[in-house]
């Protein structure tokens, strides 16, 4: 029997801030209404001045660490997921592990794959721990999105991470297993050098998030030989509130499955740390033998379905649950921005200079 | 500030570790290699601070430098770490919530940058506990 791998803990990180979607439509002389109700996302996370995807993957990872005890040293890899690394050449792995004490003896790197770069990182750190190179890894999914002005990008580009420590030993939740969907396909891309992100506009919805993620949640239901019903709780990339309830709804699960992790209305896509975060609030409420179903997505395009298990340690001595915020709790008590405090935030006058 | 003088401070910048004597139990942030106390007494460890502690004073910053300026106006404190040594940090937090003797913890976050091409320095600040 192969011994599998698993989520020693966990921690989220969001910003204090947010920004209403209304204040943006304000802005650009748009129909608020119009968009809120097309999103269903109402407001957006957004950083602190001195805040930036190096500095929210340490928190996160942080807060994992918070949680349960593990010896730094015994981190043998970090993987940081993200489209906005704050260096094009110097990764932010090496800083997030000096950060959490885990350097030098590790293996370190940046991972791109537009929102799922995070859960890429995931199955990175299953093989190295299943096959004994390392005893524990950590996978961190970390975005201070980016979105022009004026471009519909902006009313959900999000800031936000989320970190899954994987190991053997007692893991609070087992992955069952993984699989993955992938195609080239030019949904979503940003080139080098250039500030902001550009889509197909219309285009990316069918052809990008819904095949894929179908795709791969098609593989791994027939891989498990499952149904929508096997699961307790389902967790899908949100871009918007509509994709995943819609996707939901394709695969054939409920909304009181996708309610727990549907953190993106309050919160705006945090792009790779968004099916992150969603899987961090599930775990956030999970009970010993919950069935989780995660589908991420990644422009360009990808998605990673994992089938995960959560097991009698998450409510045992070795796991603090309430030893780091909740992602509810990170979502309370916002501090909100007008759109030139947003901007001076988001350092958008400077860009535009 | 030249990369090799901030990248040897990492460790204290990152992680709060200074040192502590293991004969008196004084604490030292910097850290210190020798106990001005107990002299040749002084057994010096490597400690790492909690990053809990509260404000003893504060300066709110309107016009820094052009390293800070994109920060202002900020809160500039001095903090009184649980185990006993003091720093000069900023507290991430409004002006008009700062308060002497406010409970803070520490936080990760970008401390300054080189210009827009240079290097980004990251260390410890604080926010209201
Ligand atoms: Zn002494």
């Amino acid at each position: 029997m192969v011994e599998r791998a698993g989520i020693m803990t966990y921690g989220a990180y969001i910003p204090k801030f947010r920004i209403k979607i209304a204040e943006i439509a304000r802005v650009w002389g748009a129909n608020a209404e119009d968009i809120i109700g097309g999103l269903g996302v109402f407001e957006k996370s957004v950083p602190d001045l001195d805040e930036d995807t190096a500095t929210i993957a340490v928190e996160a990872a942080r807060h994992a660490l918070s949680r349960r005890y593990l010896e730094p040293s015994e981190i043998g890899a970090v993987y940081v997921g993200s489209e906005s690394h704050p260096y094009a050449v110097k990764p932010t792995a090496c800083t997030v592990g000096e950060a959490i004490g885990a350097t030098p003896e590790m293996t370190a790197a940046d991972y791109e794959f537009a929102c799922k770069a995070g859960t890429a990182g995931i199955q990175t750190c299953m093989g190295l721990v299943m096959s004994n190179i390392v005893r524990y890894g950590i996978a961190i999914g970390s975005d201070v999105a980016q979105g022009a002005p004026g471009d519909a990008l902006e009313y959900t580009a999000a800031a936000g991470g989320a970190a899954f420590v994987i190991g053997r030993e007692d893991p609070i939740a087992l992955i069952r297993d993984t699989c993955s969907f992938t195609t080239d396909t030019p949904d979503f891309w940003r080139r080098n050098g250039e500030e902001y992100p550009r889509h197909g506009g219309r285009f990316t919805g069918e052809p990008g998030y819904f095949r894929h993620i179908q795709g791969a949640a098609l593989m791994m239901l027939e891989r498990t030989g499952t149904t929508a019903k096997d699961y307790d709780y389902a967790v899908f990339h949100q871009p918007n509130a509509k994709f995943p309830r819609r996707i939901a709804q394709m695969l054939g699960f409920s909304k009181e499955q996708i309610e727990p992790g549907l953190v993106v209305p309050y919160l705006g896509n945090t792009y790779s740390g968004s099916s992150m975060i969603g899987l961090a609030a599930t775990l956030d409420i999970a009970k010993p033998k919950d069935r989780i179903f995660v589908a991420s997505f990644g422009s360009g395009a990808g998605s990673d379905a994992f089938d995960i298990e959560v097991t009698d340690a998450i409510e045992s001595g070795v796991f603090k649950r309430d030893a780091a915020p909740k992602v509810r709790d990170l979502l309370k008590d916002p501090v909100y921005l007008d759109y030139a405090l947003y901007a001076r935030h988001k350092g958008k006058i400077v860009m535009q200079g | 500030m030249s990369v090799a003088r901030f990248w040897r401070k990492i460790p204290q910048r990152y992680n709060l570790i200074g040192t502590k004597c293991d004969n008196c139990g004084r604490y030292f942030f910097p850290p210190r290699t020798f106990c001005p106390v107990c002299r040749r007494n002084g057994r010096i460890l490597e400690h790492q601070f909690k990053g809990t502690g509260k404000v003893v004073t504060y300066t709110v910053i309107r016009a820094a430098s052009e390293q800070f300026e994109h920060f202002t106006p900020y809160v500039l404190a001095i903090i009184q770490l649980d185990e006993g040594p003091r720093l000069t940090a900023q507290v991430a937090c409004p002006p008009d919530k700062a308060e002497i003797g406010m409970r803070v913890k520490k936080v990760f976050r970008r401390i300054g940058t080189d210009g827009s091409s240079g290097v980004i320095h990251y260390g410890t600040k604080f926010v209201p506990e």
